[in-house]
């Protein structure tokens, strides 16, 4: 079999259809939901607030604690609930690609936690739940540098495509899957994780359609956190 | 010469530039990196001359001296109390600043004991989030009476009101003893219980519609209208 087309006729660059939401979670004090394609997840973010057991506390600076988990409905097969090898490696990937942005200085001895619930899932999930984690820990008010936005690139067949959905991931003939996170503003990157093989002009030319998607994803994500508050505004 | 990129009252999100060039200078909410001025919260441009501020619309209570807080005593120790004043970190009643008369070796628990409110001022906060409180002050003492409402903290200057207007205006119409935390804790007793409900559902009415413009007017009409029934 070969890939010559996507399987869902996308373009190469294109993205699936995306939205973005804040405030889903009301007793949180911030949460934001993130969408692209049949992938949703939502994030609660709590705090700054002390961090027990003591010894754990940084008396420079808060510290930020992730927890990643998959709801035993998210997938096709029934997954058992709970924590496990993968989403314990996700959890700690997306609080260092958040790290760099959050500025936890102010508060020290205490934690941030998010909490990302992946609550359908088709391919990307690491990099829509630091999506919605970047825009619920805005919307808690943490003070951050910068939003993160978080795409996944890769090489599928011979053809470097963003976005990979599940079907494609799984291509018989060869599927490379590259999540990269950036901050928009300064084009840094704060996370890249790969799975397959590509060469180094391959690796390039994915990161820079994963700018391109950012970009993307950024405007998505800044629209939805001023419309949670021009709500308000009209009321 | 520098170009301000947001208009004043516009929302900002963390990372978004506010200003570029060395004209403008950054306030609270905002750094500047290289000749840009940017946001780091979520919240609410405010345009003073020179001074580019952010208004936060969301975030937990930070304290600062002089706030005047509501706290509840959660632990009692040789020399002071403890209170939890709605912010990550404990604040200390240390007994040489509460108000009341110590004997030595006395149990401090017949003064303010565990569970107790306390409307307290803040008068030092250090680096590391060592708060020190102080009872010293008019209308600082234990409360005994009345009843707590909780509002999100960065919504208090707009209860208050410029030159506490809005506050005084309620104060005046329901003939209630309010007083404000800068926490987000809001203290309000009443002789006629009727009118300490009507105030409790002005104060919510505040925190629900607080970026509206005219809110001042409305809030008037809501309390007229409120007290003839």
């Amino acid at each position: 079999m070969k890939y010559a087309k996507r399987f869902d006729n996308r373009k190469l660059d294109e993205m699936r259809p995306m939205s973005a939401k804040v405030g889903v979670i009301k007793r949180a004090d911030g949460s934001a939901m993130f969408q692209i394609g049949d992938t949703i997840a939502i994030a609660a973010v709590y705090g700054p607030r002390q961090l027990y057991p003591k010894f754990l506390q940084n008396p420079e600076k808060g510290i930020l604690r992730c927890n990643y988990d998959m709801i035993s409905f998210s997938v096709p097969e029934r997954k058992k609930p709970g924590p496990n090898r993968r989403s314990t490696e996700i959890g700690l990937v997306t609080e260092q690609s958040l790290n760099p942005v959050v500025q936890l200085e102010l508060f020290p001895n205490t934690v941030v936690d998010v909490f990302i619930h992946i609550i359908q899932a088709n391919a990307g999930t690491r990099c829509a739940g630091i999506c919605a984690a970047s825009m619920a820990l805005a919307h808690a008010g943490v003070p951050m540098k910068d939003l993160v936005a978080a795409i996944s690139v890769g090489k599928v067949g011979d053809k470097i495509v963003i976005d990979l959905n599940k079907e494609e991931e799984d291509f018989e003939g060869g599927a490379t899957d590259i999540p990269v996170a950036m901050t928009p503003r300064n084009n840094e990157i704060t996370l890249l994780q790969l799975d397959g093989e590509v060469s180094k002009e391959e690796l390039l030319e994915a990161l820079s359609l994963a700018k391109k998607g950012c970009e993307k994803i950024y405007k998505i994500q800044q629209q939805a956190l001023k419309d949670a508050f021009k709500g308000e505004k009209n009321e | 010469m520098g170009e301000i990129l947001l208009k004043d009252k516009e929302i900002a999100v963390p990372g978004e530039v506010l200003a570029k060039g060395m004209d403008y200078i950054p306030a609270g909410g905002t750094f500047r990196e290289n000749e840009d001025i940017i946001a780091n919260q979520l919240g609410m441009v405010s345009i003073n001359g020179r001074l580019v501020k952010l208004v936060p619309l969301t975030g937990i209570y930070v304290p600062k001296a002089n706030d005047i807080v509501i706290g509840k005593v959660v632990d009692v120790t040789f020399s002071s109390w403890l209170l939890d004043i709605n912010s990550p970190n404990l604040a200390m009643l240390s007994i040489r600043d509460a108000t009341e008369y110590i004997e030595r070796n006395a149990d401090l628990t017949q003064y303010y004991d565990y569970g107790d409110i306390v409307a307290a001022k803040v008068t030092k906060v250090t680096r590391n989030k060592a708060i020190d409180l102080s009872t010293k002050g008019p209308g600082l003492r234990k409360l005994n009476e009345g009843q707590i409402v909780e509002v999100t903290p960065s919504k208090v200057p707009r209860i208050i009101g410029k030159q506490a207007s809005m506050i005084t205006m309620i104060k005046d119409a329901t003939d209630c003893k309010i007083i404000v935390g800068q926490n987000g804790r809001i203290w309000i007793h009443g002789v006629d219980p009727d009118k300490e409900i009507v105030a409790t559902a002005a104060i919510m009415k505040i925190e629900h519609e607080s970026h509206t413009e005219g809110l001042t007017d409305r809030i008037k009409e809501f309390l007229d209208k409120e007290l003839k029934k």
